[in-house]
């Protein structure tokens, strides 16, 4: 048998595998904050629980209303979106003249809420979701198995962020957005509706994060508590990389998945710290973060 | 004469000023007092868990109220000093508290000292990101860490005995020592908030172009500033181990870095009284509702207060009294 570094290479590939589709979360959850963080200017801390909201609208809409897996995958981030989009409207605007850190604590209240009430209704043990059926199995490529679900994940996942990236690099409404990010009050001022346009945003960037729970639904368990300690991953991802590009915190997202998957084969006892050990790392060399631009 | 109207204005504002004092002092005494006869009303081991959340939550608002420096962190703080103290105290048998809690403490300020420099060179959103990312660091830490007790944590924690004369086993000798550990952390935290060091850290929070301008070593004011807070929170955590005879998960967990932010938001924040008030009311409030049937509803209902003090209450409690105090009476 193939040995990579004394390891076999079907179990080399394996964790590679799983550290990509792992990197494809962190990438589509670091790019939902960073498009919210570059108009908003808060990090939502809501994120991990819209996240969790996306996962549990899957599996309820399949349980009580038949809605399958790929209608799921359209509905589910439309309508928490649209859930976000009330939360900007209603609740987030009336403090947006004020220090963006109370941005941060009405968004972590919100998740406190969110997260604590599923927990009442359906407790913390998780649910399992049903993979469709084209995608169950794998393929056997050979020097290893790839299960099907895992990769559809990576190239669904890897599509939505190329389709955020083409949204915002490439159409008038994405030119919008980066003229909002740099100067909003300017863009106001030449007659675009920028509430509006925030509170879009806000709605993408929270849909972005519905869409990552749909497609987690199947692959880990579905519990309120599923959203939270991803989040605190997912920051540390982004202080990695800085909020500043998209392909940024997408390269920056994968990568952290692949280092996380490579501990697990060579030092599993430290596969939960990594990334906050490179978040150091980065810190301590390069503290604007990979792609950053702000000092 | 010219002469006396200059001499008339300092002497009215020194009056002025010496009043102030006054009604400081008289308003600290009573509430000492109030804290001397507490245990007599009520049960000291209730009032010793809200005095050691309030010495956190005093540590904390030191960093938030008077240097602007969200940490989304600090659990890490009172988790540190917990298990160190927690863990001497349980394998050396002949180990003192005081020495016990006094290691936890110094231990904290060494983990301060460490992730003040990490913390320190972001700012703002990220400072909160990086303090949250490395107490989540510590989370794990303590979940492997040979000496912690994984999930269960650490249990029978001896109180031993006080220099090696007073027996702490009885509540009301406990409660009169973790009264004096608060006592000294408050009497701290005032004096660095009132010395020029402190004046500085707010002109820091205020306008930190400025402070650099004027030729302030901001760094080092955050990072000492950074240091005290978590050096006390550390305490705030030891002391804990010592009354409750444990250290556990929960003190490291993410949450317990929220509840911190809470109570100080709740009470007031940059105000001194505030997350004591804070603390005293969000401990009552999980107190009373653990006993209620909306005990599950804990976090759900303290995320409410959260969104309910952010949106309308952002001076707190103590912020809004004293608002309402210069408004009419002055």
């Amino acid at each position: 048998m193939t040995m990579i570094f004394g390891v076999p290479m079907a179990v080399f590939m394996g964790q590679l595998t799983l550290g990509l589709v792992n990197g494809a979360f962190y990438a589509l959850l670091s790019l939902g904050l960073a498009v919210i963080f570059g108009l908003l200017k808060i990090v939502n801390f809501a994120h991990g629980a819209q996240y969790m909201l996306g996962a549990f609208a899957a599996l309820l809409g399949f349980r009580y209303l038949g809605i399958n897996y790929w209608l799921a995958l359209i509905l589910v981030p439309l309508v928490i979106g649209g859930l976000g989009m009330l939360l900007e409207r209603f609740l987030l605007r009336r403090i947006a003249h004020l220090d963006h850190l109370y941005g941060l604590l009405l968004t972590f209240g919100l998740a406190l809420i969110f997260e604590g009430t599923l927990v009442n209704l359906f407790g913390v043990s998780g649910a399992r979701y049903a993979t469709p059926e084209i995608l169950q199995g794998g393929l056997n490529l050979g020097f290893m198995f790839l299960p099907t679900y895992r990769a559809w994940v990576l190239v669904a996942a890897l599509a939505m962020c190329l389709f955020t990236w083409f949204m915002i690099e490439r159409t008038r409404l994405g030119a919008y957005l980066r003229a909002g990010t740099e100067n909003s009050q300017l863009m106001q001022a030449f007659g675009v509706n920028v509430p509006l346009l925030i509170t879009l945003t806000y709605g993408f960037g929270v849909g972005l994060a519905a869409f990552a729970g749909v497609l987690a639904a199947p692959l880990y368990p579905v519990s309120p508590t599923m959203g939270s300690s991803l989040l605190i991953v997912v920051f540390a991802v982004v202080v990695i990389g800085g909020m500043g590009s998209i392909l940024g915190a997408i390269l920056t997202g994968l990568g952290m998945g692949i280092i996380e998957g490579l501990t697990k084969v060579y030092y599993p006892e430290a596969a939960n710290t990594v990334i906050f050990l490179v978040m150091i790392l980065v810190l301590m060399l390069r503290p604007a973060g990979l792609f950053g631009k702000e000092a | 004469m010219p002469a006396s109207t200059v001499l008339k204005a300092p002497t009215a504002v020194a009056q002025r000023q010496r009043r102030a004092n006054l009604r400081r002092n008289a308003f600290y005494i009573a509430l000492v007092g109030v804290g001397l006869v507490a245990p007599f009303i009520a049960y000291p081991v209730f009032l010793m868990k809200i005095l050691c959340f309030a010495l956190f939550a005093c540590a904390f608002n030191l960093l938030l109220g008077y240097a602007g420096l969200l940490s989304f962190g600090h659990a890490a703080f009172l988790a540190t000093g917990g298990y160190a103290t927690g863990y001497l105290l349980a394998s050396y048998p002949g180990l003192t508290p005081e020495l016990g809690i006094l290691a936890g403490t110094l231990m904290a300020t060494l983990l301060g000292v460490l992730f003040g420099v990490l913390s320190i060179r972001r700012q703002g959103i990220y400072f909160a990101m990086v303090t949250l990312a490395l107490a989540q660091l510590m989370f794990f830490v303590f979940i492997q860490a040979p000496f912690t007790g994984g999930e269960d944590g650490l249990h029978g924690v001896p109180r031993g005995e006080l220099f090696g004369v007073i027996s702490l086993r009885s509540n009301l000798a406990m409660y009169y020592f973790v009264f004096a550990i608060f006592l000294l952390g408050y009497a701290l935290i005032q004096r660095t908030v009132h010395s020029p060091f402190g004046q500085v850290l707010k002109a820091i929070r205020e306008n930190e172009p400025r402070a650099i301008s004027l030729g302030y070593n901001v760094d080092a004011y955050k990072l000492v500033a950074f240091v005290i807070s978590a050096g006390l929170a550390g305490l705030a955590g030891s002391t804990k181990t010592v009354v409750f005879q444990l250290a556990s998960l929960t003190d490291a967990h993410w949450h317990m870095s929220g509840e911190v932010i809470l109570m100080t938001l709740l009470g007031g924040v940059g105000t001194l009284l505030g997350p004591l008030m804070g603390a005293g009311l969000v401990v009552s409030l999980q107190h009373l509702l653990a006993q209620s049937p909306l005990g599950n509803w804990v976090s759900v209902i303290l995320g409410a207060i959260f969104v309910v003090c952010v949106l309308s209450f952002r001076s707190g409690i103590i912020g809004e009294l004293g608002a309402i105090y210069r408004k009419n009476f002055k």
